[in-house]
């Protein structure tokens, strides 16, 4: 008995000092660094991401910060260039000793920071950067968004299964690797479910803005549905010439699409594409979230507003769940997220690409509305 | 039956390259210059025809001569400022200007406008009437019908009017028609003028047809107007028609039944054989230089 006692009472003595000498080393703030283009060329992804990677934080400090300590947030634009990137992300890993990093938006740029990453051992989140390979580069690399062929498998699923497509044809865009990265895995997806494609068919996109050849080709076949997997200026132009050409086949498209409504109207009506978010989904989170952007930026959050968002709180919950800025800790518990997103419920898979639901949006009478959330099976 | 709507298809494109090669043969026949500022001239015709529908709220027709005058004008200008003062400087001095030209309105396009395709109003029904299985849509035949219009309209100014025989003339002999009591100026000033309106006509009814309005729109169907001229017989008003429908149809029999990604590749592989047989172009005269 009395060693029991003894025992006890030399724990809690133990336990009280660790407490006190371990708060007395670390430093009196975690710190995040962030890279994001917020001039040029690419500077609206930039800032929309930026925005909701600050509103994010300004939340958490507000709510008490991450392990009882302030976070402070080193932000450092690389204007979407590589070798800026670099430079950045070795100032805030050399001089500012950032413990997590969120960043960086763009594909081309994050691949080039992810093996300083690993290099540095610094628990990284993406985003928005698409590119395959940028997670395969280390344990400890994370993005938010979906990645390419994730989104053409869905799209071709939900084509099968809720509009009941039987034929499907598919145009894209062969001098973009976004848009036939999802026109294959489409491809591939519903050839597997049984599905005919009808059309096949690649146009250099940019330079060319006469499609009604190939519609006609398309035309001819008469498929249930058109996948035009493309960047939205020249999804107006597809649709467009689809109708004057009398094609009645339900449009569908990627996320390259947000935006479409902003260039045009009718030609889209009724068609259904992938998303990260839905600005009219009902969910609690969703709605304040969209508040709490306006109220802070005046704007209009979009789907890489929610994606920067979602990667931010992402990270400073695995900080949480770790209990400490330890590297390895917070890797362990990126790979453990169980998080109710804006973009979504969140898990990853082995290679840090997040397994989530896409939102499928409908135009209907001109407005974007949420049609559904889908899984890939 | 795919075939005739593929034809119909290349009909459309093909008659707007014919009234922007219009354009280049024409000033070409006069002063003996590739104006490559024409596919700007067309931009901003385009533009001009998007603010007078989409800003000041004119109806289509109102809209299109706007443009036409804005571009003519725009295009006597250019002339004044940039081709004149070189008219007797070696011919290639002339042909880079025209290239600064053509870079320089881009980019005051650019500063003006901003990188953002505009979206052009749908002024003219894109319904289609439906003949057996093929699909014409209103906005094809209002196309065809004011390109087939003007091509008509030009034809007779140029073949019964004065200052057509004048304009004859001048491409013949500028310094015989000087001695004729022909200004030269002026005539050259009236080539401009058309070829520019034309080109502004051709710039709003693409712009219609494919509804983004930005700075570079002129460059493309600028170069395969240039190339229907070429393929014509440049300085050939009816070689520039021909030209333009044929182009058009190659590139969209081409896209239907070959490939959309080889389309430019067998256009311009085209372009180079009847070179090769026919250099001075379908129409064109084959005449020698005198030495």
């Amino acid at each position: 008995m009395k060693k029991t006692a003894l025992v006890l009472v030399l724990s809690i003595v133990l336990l009280a000092f660790s407490g006190c000498g371990g708060a007395a080393e670390e430093s009196t703030t975690i710190k995040i660094g962030t890279i994001a283009p917020t001039t040029g060329q690419v500077a609206v992804y930039g800032q929309a991401v930026d925005q909701a990677v600050r509103l994010a934080v300004k939340n958490m400090n507000a709510a008490g910060g991450l392990l009882e300590k302030e976070i402070e947030l080193i932000g450092y634009d690389n204007k979407g260039d590589i070798t800026e990137s670099v430079n950045a992300f070795n100032r805030l890993v050399d001089n500012d000793g950032i413990d997590v990093f969120i960043g960086a938006v763009i594909s081309s740029t994050t691949l080039t920071i992810a093996p300083l990453a690993v290099e540095s051992g610094i628990p990284m989140i993406s985003a928005t950067a698409t590119n395959l390979e940028i997670t395969p580069v280390g344990d400890n690399i994370f993005r938010a968004c979906f990645i390419d062929p994730y989104q053409g498998v869905v799209m071709a699923q939900f084509a099968a299964e809720e509009l009941k497509a039987k034929r499907v044809g598919i145009l894209f865009n062969t001098a973009d690797d976004y848009s036939t990265g999802l026109a294959d895995s489409f491809k591939a997806e519903f050839e597997a479910a049984g599905g005919t494609i009808t059309n096949f068919e690649g146009y250099t996109g940019g330079s060319d803005k006469d499609f009604k050849s190939i519609l006609t080709k398309v035309k001819a076949e008469a498929p249930d549905v058109l996948f035009l997997p493309d960047y939205y200026n020249t999804v107006s132009l597809l649709a467009e010439q689809a109708k004057e050409l009398g094609i009645e086949a339900t449009l569908i498209g990627g996320d390259g699409w947000d935006g479409v409504l902003g260039v045009t109207d009718e030609a889209v009506e009724g068609a259904y594409y992938a998303s990260h978010f839905a600005k009219d989904d009902p969910a609690e989170n969703v709605q304040k979230f969209i508040a709490e952007f306006e109220a802070e930026t005046g704007e209009t959050p979009n789907s890489f507003s929610a994606l920067g968002y979602d990667a931010a709180m992402i990270m400073m919950e695995a900080v949480q769940t770790a209990g400490s800025t330890d590297s390895a800790a917070v890797v362990e518990a990126l790979k453990g997220t169980d998080y109710e997103g804006i973009t979504g419920h969140i898990q990853f898979d082995a290679d840090g690409n997040p397994v989530k639901s896409i939102s499928i949006i409908l135009v209907k009478d001109g407005v974007d509305t949420l049609y559904g959330k889908f899984d890939a099976k | 039956m795919q075939f005739i709507q593929q034809l119909i298809n290349g009909v459309h494109v093909g008659s707007i390259y014919a009234l922007i090669a219009l354009g280049y043969t024409m000033v070409y026949g006069i002063v003996k210059l590739i104006n490559f500022a024409h596919g700007e001239i067309m931009m901003l015709g385009a533009y001009v025809g998007f603010f007078a529908i989409g800003l000041w709220g004119l109806p289509f027709p109102l809209a299109l001569l706007v443009a036409m005058v804005f571009s003519a004008l725009l295009g006597v200008v250019i002339e004044r400022i940039a081709y004149k003062p070189l008219r007797n400087a070696p011919r290639i001095s002339a042909l880079i200007t025209a290239i600064g030209m053509s870079l320089l309105l881009q980019n005051i396009a650019l500063v003006l406008f901003g990188p953002d395709p505009q979206k052009m109003p749908a002024v003219i029904s894109k319904e289609a009437i439906h003949l057996g299985g093929v699909q014409i849509s209103y906005l094809t035949i209002v196309t065809l019908v004011l390109a087939v219009g003007f091509m008509i309209l030009l034809e007779l100014f140029i073949k019964r009017t004065k200052t057509g025989k004048a304009m004859r003339a001048v491409s013949q002999d500028k310094a015989a028609s000087t001695l004729m009591g022909i200004d030269v100026n002026r005539i050259i000033s009236v080539t401009f003028a058309i070829g520019s309106a034309l080109g502004a006509l051709g710039g709003v009814l693409y712009a219609v047809a494919y509804p983004q309005i930005e700075p570079y729109m002129g460059i493309m169907p600028g170069l395969k107007a240039f190339v229907a001229a070429v393929l014509g017989g440049i300085g050939s008003i009816p070689g520039a028609m021909l030209g333009g429908f044929i182009l058009g149809i190659m590139e969209s029999l081409t896209k239907g039944y070959i490939s959309s990604q080889w389309s430019d590749a067998v256009v311009f592989g085209v372009l180079i054989l009847v070179l090769l047989i026919k250099p001075s172009g379908l129409l064109g005269k084959n005449t020698r230089e005198k030495v």
